[in-house]
């Protein structure tokens, strides 16, 4: 059924549509409306699900953790400071193992304060073994809440679900909201491995030793740096995971395409611009007006941070004469984290074949400074003609 | 031959002795049962069982009298705290020989 709706709304409908067990979220703008319509479904009993109000993002996430744990299908959603206060469970989610979905509806964090819309909140968490997914228009939210809960248990690891507050969050566009039926082919109920159960009782994640040992069954156990190897090998093994989840998606709903990147005009480009998010559609308007100019660039959006598809991306930007990497967030003291990551994945992959493009980061629209069309195809337009600088160049900037 | 194969992917320890491995030499006080003053010991039937409960270490057993299984015991005091008799009390490694300790 198309609707019109907004984001937040978007992302509710998803995790409605995935009879999520329990939902433990503390409000913070620009996520409330989200979970404000959960606890109304809820509430209503619309949805059947325990709706668990918490005095704190760390609670939030201690809760779905714990419900994860004894098999509940979990859900939270934050932003910015909420999702750094949760910092520490966030963490211990990934090494848990525990397929917690999370919303983060992408805002600048403090100091000084300040609630508009900018990447830095989910990007500060790129190395806490969550993957991350981004999105770029209302269905990819819908979409991703419910592929993000079936790869989550696939693999074992929780995801977080970013998307950009208030120019996603809280605009109205139109969206198709799959069937329950269809919903419910594509994801079955969460069946754990292991689940909290009082007749066969186990301590979960307790103090673990840095060498392996036998334990009670006298069989050799893990320690702790294996458990966090495998979490490395099998968030690289879901990018593999990724594309199933997109291949079974399209087989039902009939919609999703490449699982990792998002490219527009990109075949014959010589230049691209790569971003994450919502910005990556508004760089699409630019790229229509420099091809009129007869300028040859295209946009790709990257809808997976981590794990990252550092092998797609070089394939994709091979041969390429020039990368333009636009962030809205980054990695204070260097540059941003996605210009660094794709720089690294382009040397990795292409080092010495002569394909190499130039690379160059933009950083713009930092605590929802405005970005403007106009500025976005004149960065492109002048990033083409010339690498302008090895530094970050900030546009927007009124210094 | 390393951990590939093991049944988890995450740190699961299950109820038992010896799944925070052997206790070793690190002890300071071990616990020590007095029978005449254990419930279960004097009135030679079940009942109280609260250090086998407690136990964090899983290292006590349910039996008249209650064993304790030093090879794992980690000498929290933990049994000599709940036992509402104080049946057991904590007592300094130091005071028994390494003849003592070879028993164990
Ligand atoms: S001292 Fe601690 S570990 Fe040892 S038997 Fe008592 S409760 Fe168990
Ligand atoms: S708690 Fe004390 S009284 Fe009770 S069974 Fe244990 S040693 Fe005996």
């Amino acid at each position: 059924m198309h609707i019109i709706e907004n984001g937040n709304v978007a992302a509710a409908l998803g995790v409605l549509l995935c009879r999520v067990n329990v939902i433990a979220a503390y409000p913070i703008t620009p996520q409330t409306p989200l979970t404000e319509r959960l606890s109304e479904y809820v509430e209503s009993g619309e949805m059947q699900a325990e709706y668990i109000p918490v005095e704190s993002e760390h609670s939030a996430l201690a809760v779905c953790i714990a419900a994860s744990s004894a098999g509940a299908r979990t859900f939270t959603a934050t932003s910015a400071n909420g999702l750094l206060y949760m910092h520490e469970q966030v963490q211990w989610a990934a090494g848990a193992r525990l397929p917690i979905v999370m919303c983060v509806v992408n805002r600048a964090v403090g100091a000084p304060w300040n609630v508009w819309n900018d990447q830095q909140d989910s990007i500060s968490q790129r190395d806490t073994g969550w993957i991350q997914m981004y999105c770029s228009d209302h269905q990819q939210i819908i979409d991703a809440v419910i592929k993000a809960y079936w790869l989550a248990e696939k693999v074992s690891i929780p995801i977080m679900v970013c998307y950009d507050g208030y120019i996603l969050s809280h605009t109205y566009m139109p969206f198709d909201v799959p069937d329950q039926e269809k919903v419910d082919a594509f994801l079955s109920p969460f069946r754990p491995d292991y689940a909290l159960n009082p007749d066969q009782p186990a301590n979960l994640n307790t103090v673990t030793l840095p060498d392996v040992r036998m334990d009670v069954r006298g069989e050799l156990a893990h320690g702790y740096m294996e458990i966090r190897y495998l979490l490395q090998e099998e968030m690289r093994t879901s990018l593999t995971v990724a594309a199933e989840a997109e291949k079974r998606f399209a087989d039902i709903f009939g919609r999703g395409g490449d699982p990792y990147i998002e490219p527009y005009l990109c075949a014959d480009a010589q230049y691209i611009a790569v971003g994450l998010g919502s910005l990556t559609y508004q760089l699409r308007v630019s790229v229509d007006v420099l091809r009129k100019e007869g300028i040859k660039v295209g946009v790709m959006g990257v809808r997976f941070y981590r794990p990252f598809p550092d092998e797609a991306l070089a394939e994709a930007l091979k041969g390429k004469k020039g990368v333009i990497v636009f962030e809205k967030a980054l990695s204070y003291g260097y540059e941003g984290a996605l210009v660094s990551d794709l720089k690294s994945a382009l040397y990795d992959h292409l080092a010495g074949t002569g394909v190499m493009p130039m690379v160059q980061n933009i950083i713009l629209g930092i605590g929802g400074r405005d970005i403007r069309t106009e500025d976005l195809t004149q960065a492109l337009r002048a990033a083409a003609k010339s690498r302008v600088s090895r530094q970050p160049v900030w546009i927007g900037l009124k210094l | 031959m390393g951990t590939r194969n093991y049944r988890r992917k995450t740190s699961h320890s299950e109820h038992g002795p010896g799944d925070g491995g052997r206790t070793g030499s690190w002890r300071v006080e071990r616990p020590v049962l007095n029978t005449s003053l254990c419930i279960p010991c004097k009135r030679n039937a079940e009942a109280c069982f609260m250090c086998w409960l407690f136990c964090p270490e899983v290292v006590i057993s349910r039996t008249i009298p209650p064993a304790i299984d030093l090879e794992y015991c980690k000498g929290c005091g933990i049994c000599a705290e709940e036992c509402p008799t104080k049946a057991i009390t904590m007592v300094d490694e130091a005071d028994f020989t390494d003849e003592d300790k070879d028993k164990e």
